[in-house]
């Protein structure tokens, strides 16, 4: 271990753009992924600021209905399909799973890579698409007006989505085979950091549900282009046959966005607690347990289509059940806090708004699960709240999160605690401003996807538009402060938080074969009752 | 993937500790892949059982007019090309000198299954049996009276006067054989991908890239292959032979 910056490290051990356009080190794949994942936040996020600009008013005064379907569209498929999923397991995921098992690299770094291209290839699809003209099903495609009725180009964002969803895929492979075959000497299942149990998780969600999404999409183009009959009603087709097979993919697809950010919790509230995590197999098996219980649940989508009354009532305690694992989870991290020696960096930051607002989240996901409720918000704002809460108040939380904790690892220099500080606070207060509202206006009755409403509900409206403007300056900061310190920073230790895990036993930034010497794992995750603190508890950034 | 790999010898790619844990990692990682195909095939296979389900006699009456008969020789030729492909695989790992002969030959079992299905294909675009506007299903068996062209109508044998029938007997019919360009057109798309790794493997082992030792990418291409095989020993019953028992 040491605590000067190496001479060689996987940044400078080669320059120029092929020595990047052609890598297969994880690291710097991740890195690659880092920069696409960013530039499709922010068109998704430009998506989002003309959302709320055209909601200041009652009126529909800045976008036409038909303009306004587009953006809503486009901002759920860039944010759902281009962001969410790929953001926490192909930056960070790619960067620490060797890492944290002491391996040199991922399993296929060749798929690893091509997986990067493939992502990029699905994003050009969908960006040229959005120049040439968008696409206004909302981000479900549901059939016949996705099949039969839109003019829209409904078969190039379904190509970039199939296209992408292979690289989903490759990712999903090259984990699960790595975390099996792969792991240093003593590292067994139950000492791995669960970091990776939540990783494993998601790639078996991945690998079973993804090649669902495909094979919807190509039976979605091909009743679009060649007229063949799948979901076609006037054909005697089902068209809630579509929405099954999209809703199998799409529902889990939450679970690939959450459990990676459960994942990075784990990690973060274990190291700021100066704690073991409590329980740690319950922590371990839920992740699995969300996996497996996440596949069964896809019917609550559809409570007010055609669906069976019976098939509801199934589906809502299906849904219920969900909730265990997950308060497994949250009570867990609750526990580890308990006479933890707690400190208040910034990664911990984005650690407590993230157990505040999943629990939201998930507990309006409790009353969505519920017939009755749901048949009286569905469409509406509520829903909108429920799932932004888990998705960006909890996904986006633990992504941020995840990056400042391991800033130091991957760039070598310290981001700057104060500033990082405060735009933590920025973007929990911008949030809850945004969303909160949002579940008032659901439960008073208004629906989502519309550019116009009564004036009623302008008051609320205007301050969910209000927060999402600081929500978007405190998006903005990290961004600023995190390229800056790259270059400009304070050299940062190997371990400058004191963690334990085996990516911190390493150099910062780490040598392309991560480790100077094999490591040997003797131990379980998470010792830190034998790890002093560093510098006293205070991390001076 | 093989292609990590550059040599005959028990050479393994940087990330990996040895040649064991490298043939561990990729086979693992071929399973893998198959399950993801499982998944991907299995969302046509809920598909057809929805629909066959829900409209058994249209099925029936549209599975008559698949040909039982190439159907039958491309089940023989595929079941023939997977003993080639498991020969092939066997000859690599005993350092045998056929696999290049095998591996050619499960090629062309391929490429005449690829054949004669192209030749199904055409007979029925001959036969209006393509969804869309010109799709209809004739019935030859039916008295020419009850042609659904004439005026008098049928559905699954059973005479009816109903236009309505008729008609949503065309319709069904046009889903059913949606679902067989679909579920056969992804089976072929697999089988040229498979042929395109095939003829990968044909370069390598003329190079004398395969040894006792390494033979992995042969083992891992076997697997592909054996898998779509299977896949058309499901979709041949379930879509030529429903209701052929009589």
């Amino acid at each position: 271990m040491s605590d000067r910056t190496p001479a060689t490290h996987y940044l400078n051990v080669s320059y120029g753009i092929r020595s990047w356009l052609f890598t297969r080190d994880h690291k710097r794949i991740a890195l690659l992924y880092l920069a696409s994942v960013t530039l499709m936040f922010l068109v998704g996020g430009s998506f989002a600021a003309m959302v709320r600009l055209e909601l200041l008013t009652p009126a529909g005064d800045l976008f036409q209905a038909d303009t306004y379907n587009k953006i809503f569209t486009l901002h759920g498929i860039v944010m759902v399909f281009f962001f969410l999923i790929p953001g926490i397991p192909a930056v960070l995921g790619n960067f620490l799973v060797p890492m944290m098992i002491g391996a040199k690299d991922l399993a296929f770094p060749r798929l690893n890579l091509l997986s990067w291209y493939l992502f990029n290839l699905g994003a050009l699809f969908t960006l040229f698409n959005i120049v040439i003209g968008g696409v206004d099903t909302g981000w479900t495609f549901y059939t016949p007006y996705s099949t039969t009725w839109t003019t829209t180009n409904i078969v190039p964002v379904a190509l970039g989505i199939f296209v992408t969803g292979f690289s989903s895929i490759l990712t999903g492979l090259n984990f699960i085979v790595t975390i099996h075959k792969m792991r240093a000497p003593g590292l067994t299942w139950f000492r791995l950091p669960l970091f990776i149990w939540a990783h494993y998780a998601t790639s078996v969600i991945i690998m079973l549900g993804t090649p669902v999404l495909a094979i919807t999409i190509v039976l979605l183009a091909l009743e679009r282009v060649f007229h063949l009959g799948f979901f076609d009603p006037a054909l005697g087709g089902d068209p809630v046959l579509f929405q099954h097979f999209f809703w199998f993919y799409s529902h889990p697809a939450v679970y690939i966005m959450i459990l990676p950010a459960m994942g990075v919790i784990s990690e973060i509230v274990t190291c700021f607690s100066r704690k073991r995590i409590y329980g740690y197999p319950f922590v371990a098996a839920s992740s699995l347990a969300i996996a497996l219980l996440g596949f069964l649940v896809w019917g609550h989508h559809m409570f007010v289509s055609s669906q069976s009354v019976f098939a509801g009532l199934v589906f809502s305690v299906l849904s219920f059940l969900v909730a265990i694992p997950s308060a497994v989870k949250v009570f867990n991290w609750t526990a580890t806090l308990y006479k933890g020696s707690i400190s208040f960096e910034t990664p911990m930051l984005y650690v407590f708004g993230f157990l505040g607002l999943f629990t939201i989240g998930g507990l309006t996901g409790l009353m969505l699960a519920c017939l009755g409720i749901d048949v009286h918000v569905h469409d509406t704002y509520f829903i909108v709240a429920h799932f932004h809460y888990i998705m960006v108040g909890g996904t986006v939380m633990g992504y941020l999160g995840g990056l400042h904790f391991w800033w130091p690892k991957i760039s070598g220099r310290l981001y700057p605690e104060g500033w990082g500080r405060l735009s933590a606070l920025i973007i929990f207060v911008g949030f809850n401003l945004t969303f909160f509202p949002q579940f008032i206006l659901g439960y008073l009755g208004m629906p989502r996807r519309y550019h116009a409403y009564p004036e009623e509900f302008q008051v609320l409206n205007v301050m969910s538009t209000a927060g999402a403007s600081i929500l978007g300056v405190g998006y903005l900061i990290p961004l600023v402060y995190l390229v800056w310190c790259m270059r400009d920073g304070k050299v940062a230790s190997s371990n400058p938080f004191g963690a334990t895990g085996l990516e911190w036993q390493t150099p910062a930034p780490p040598p392309t074969e991560n480790f100077p010497s094999p490591p040997r794992v003797t131990e379980e995750a998470y010792a830190y009752d034998k790890i002093p603190i560093p510098g006293g508890g205070a991390y001076a950034g | 993937m093989p292609a990590e790999s550059h040599a005959a010898a028990a050479i393994h790619a940087h990330q990996f500790e040895d040649a064991e844990q490298q043939r561990d990692a990729v086979t693992l990682g071929m399973w893998a892949f198959l399950l993801t195909e499982v998944l991907f095939f299995g969302g046509l296979f809920t598909a057809y059982t929805i629909y066959r389900w829900s409209f058994p006699a249209a099925f029936a009456l549209s599975s008559h007019h698949l040909d039982v008969l190439l159907g039958g020789v491309n089940t023989v030729i595929l079941i023939g090309s997977s003993l080639t492909m498991a020969l092939a695989v066997h000859a690599a790992q005993v350092g045998g000198r056929g696999v290049v002969g095998y591996l050619l030959l499960t090629m062309l079992l391929g490429s005449a299954f690829l054949g004669i299905k192209a030749v199904e294909y055409d007979h029925k675009f001959a036969e209006r049996l393509i969804p869309g506007a010109s799709f209809l299903m004739r019935d030859e068996s039916r008295p020419a009276h009850l042609d659904p062209a004439g005026d008098a109508v049928v559905a699954a044998g059973i005479a009816s006067a109903d236009p309505g029938v008729e008609a949503d007997l065309q319709h069904h019919a046009q889903i059913f054989f949606s679902l067989y360009f679909a579920m056969t057109g992804m089976h072929a798309l697999h089988m040229v991908v498979g042929l395109g790794l095939l003829a990968w493997l044909v370069l390598a082992a003329r190079r004398g890239r395969f040894s006792p030792a390494y033979s992995t990418p042969v083992e891992i291409v076997g697997l592909y292959w054996h898998f779509v095989d299977i896949v058309w020993i499901f979709l041949f019953p379930l879509l030529y032979l429903i209701d052929r028992h009589a």
